[in-house]
């Protein structure tokens, strides 16, 4: 389930993938920003951290994997009560959907809260909230603390050198839709990425992981060599 | 007697030539030296002799000629599994080309890259493995130390230790306390303490079944905590009290030779007393200048190297890996994770990205197994958990009776790819 919306960040143009290694766990967010969010967002409300106790809302320690509505110390709406008898209990999908729009997951929750429009700044968010949470390394059921990487390749796809050239060539198929300036609207840019990412995404296309049926279909009948080239191309195109 | 001098030297100027000679003349096979042979480095050391074909030459540290697993020491404790059954030789290894060494490791010079050993002759390396398993942090519960250990056993590294305690709780007076005081965390193998609960109700439960189960733990929660106390409510109820954080948990010391047990300043009088205290990274590590603050030796994520030294990598317990619990199962997988990339970097094999994963089993009761684990991947700081299952409260007699079998399966699967 992470993994949608993990796949909803990516499309929304959230890349956190870090260029380095392919086969790489995914952050869920950055935790540094989201601390910094969290004092805007939420800590006029919920402490979190040591000692933090109960104020406005409940404190915020060791939300993952908690059944909603489940500190019997503290007064919940009969909302989010019922929904935490009903077996809501928390992990990054429900955290994700709350803090976007706590009335659209729980209507008539007293979380006096607009909601966060930005995936981005939500993930950010949750990702700062689950170092208060327990650890897998001692509770291994804990909420995983990142999402798999979307696609595995072989080391050798990875490594082979994308021909510029013949990506040139290639291109013609994708600016129809994408712009060679870069420029995005309705459609997403794809100039100068990171080769490696392209590589990466251009695969998880092929294989049907990543959603939207126009780059499936056109991912089919390119082979390595040809994403490679097609990668190292628009590589180049964002350098020039 | 010339013909003796020029012998000699012609022989020395061969050795001299030969010493001279690059790896790849084929003498001198590049050189990996595993310290510990347990879950990781016997691991460790029987992939990187076996896969290398000889391309390496391997020598594996370990003191025991027998290496009792911690993993189904609990069952053994319960009487679901035969001493003799967690004790493993090296013999196998030995004939897959791995040099055993059964030595203590002493020291480790990083600089000169060598191993000092406890008889005091030194072993060199191209690349090092350190998997030496846990020791225990001094002082973590005061009034116990090793040399209490008879009196209050910690049967936290299996062998003699699990012997004793086992004959502890079988002998225990009728109507007596077992007292465990848990380890905080972090510490090898999440649910043993547990387990090891559900395995002396077993026991007491058939033998002396008045007796009582007292927990004395520093922690808010534990691993599989909602099975564990469905299954204590269901098979031993009445039987097992826990004394949390909020309780004076965390506050405990102990007096082993009057078997005394203070909790927050609160005496109390136990029978048999299993202290499981805090834990670090063995000895080794600490003395090879490969761990940090908090006791335990901190690698990268990729490939379980050293942060401190790129010639050495660290597995298992010991490793501050991230999210992969301190287990076998986890040390098995690193190690091969491990074996992979010293292969590629000494002989030029090919190196593929790290797959790690985990899967702890728990035996509750006679038949009643459930299960826990999850996979990993290599992030950017360390490793993260990825996905995660858990065994289900509720489930029917059958599916815990098949986790049961499955983990016994797995047993002798792991110790097979380890020593078999």
């Amino acid at each position: 389930m992470p993994k949608h919306s993990l796949l909803a960040l990516l499309m929304a143009g959230a890349v956190f993938a870090p260029a380095a290694a392919i086969a790489q766990a995914v952050p869920i967010g950055n935790p540094v920003a989201g601390a910094e969010l969290y004092q805007y967002e939420c800590a006029a409300c919920h402490q979190i951290g040591e000692d933090a106790e109960h104020r406005i809302g409940p404190h915020l320690n060791r939300i993952f994997d908690r059944r909603a509505g489940s500190h019997a110390e503290f007064r919940y709406s009969e909302a989010l009560a019922r929904q935490g008898r009903d077996g809501l209990h928390w992990d990054f999908v429900r955290l994700d959907a709350y803090i976007e729009n706590p009335r659209s997951l729980v209507s008539g929750t007293n979380m006096a809260y607009p909601g966060l429009e930005d995936p981005v700044e939500r993930a950010d968010l949750i990702a700062f909230i689950r170092a208060f949470s327990d650890q897998p390394q001692n509770i291994p059921e804990a909420a995983p603390t990142a999402f798999a990487p979307e696609v595995r390749l072989p080391p050798e796809v990875l490594a082979i050198e994308g021909d510029p050239e013949y990506g040139a060539f290639l291109s013609a198929e994708c600016t129809t839709c994408h712009q060679r300036s870069g420029a995005h609207a309705g459609i997403p840019g794809i100039v100068g990425w990171p080769e490696e990412d392209f590589v990466v995404a251009m695969h998880a296309y092929k294989k049907r992981l990543r959603p939207h049926e126009v780059m499936q279909n056109l991912a089919q009948r390119l082979d390595d060599e040809e994403i490679a080239a097609l990668a190292a191309y628009f590589a180049k195109l964002g350098r020039d | 007697m010339k013909l003796n001098r020029r012998v000699f030297l012609g022989t020395a100027s061969a050795a001299a030539a030969a010493l001279s000679a690059p790896a790849v003349m084929g003498q001198a096979r590049p050189r990996v030296v595993v310290i510990g042979g347990g879950s990781g480095g016997g691991t460790a050391a029987r992939y990187l002799a076996t896969d290398s074909d000889g391309a390496l030459d391997v020598t594996l540290i370990e003191p025991s000629r027998m290496y009792y697993t911690c993993y189904f020491s609990n069952l053994y404790m319960g009487g679901f599994w035969d001493f003799d059954k967690l004790g493993h030789d090296y013999g196998n290894m030995a004939l897959r080309g791995v040099n055993i060494i059964h030595d203590w490791a002493m020291a480790v010079d990083r600089d000169a890259q060598t191993v000092t050993l406890g008889s005091g002759g030194k072993v060199s390396y191209d690349r090092l493995v350190v998997s030496p398993g846990i020791d225990f942090v001094d002082g973590a519960v005061p009034g116990w130390d090793v040399s209490k250990q008879s009196l209050m056993p910690h049967a936290y590294k299996s062998g003699t230790q699990a012997q004793l305690l086992k004959a502890q709780v079988e002998n225990m007076r009728e109507g007596g306390t077992y007292c465990m005081v848990a380890p905080p965390n972090p510490y090898r193998c999440p649910p043993g303490p547990y387990e090891r609960i559900s395995m002396v109700a077993h026991v007491l439960s058939e033998r002396n079944p008045t007796a009582k189960i007292l927990i004395v733990d520093p922690k808010e929660n534990f691993s599989k905590q909602g099975l564990f106390e469905e299954g204590w409510q269901t098979h031993y109820p009445g039987m097992v009290e826990r004394i949390g954080p909020d309780f004076g948990g965390d506050r405990v010391e102990v007096r082993p030779d009057e078997m005394e047990v203070i909790i927050d300043g609160m005496v109390e009088k136990v029978d048999v007393c299993n202290v499981i205290p805090a834990q670090k990274a063995g000895k080794i590590a600490e003395l090879a200048g490969l761990t940090n603050d908090a006791g335990w030796a901190p690698v990268k994520p990729e490939d379980m190297r050293s942060l401190m030294d790129d010639n050495v990598f660290v597995l298992g317990d010991a490793s501050q890996q991230g999210a992969m619990p301190k287990s076998g199962f986890s040390a098995n997988s690193q190690a091969k994770v491990v074996s992979n990339v010293i292969r590629g970097e000494l002989t030029g094999s090919r190196v593929f990205p790290a797959r790690y994963s985990n899967t702890c089993w728990s035996l509750i009761a006679t038949n009643d197994g459930v299960k826990v684990g999850a996979s990993y991947e290599p992030g950017a700081e360390q490793i993260e958990s990825v996905s995660s299952f858990i065994s289900q409260t509720g489930e029917d007699a059958e599916l815990r009776r098949q986790t049961f079998e499955e983990s016994i399966g797995w047993y002798n699967g792991i110790v097979a790819d380890i020593f078999g």
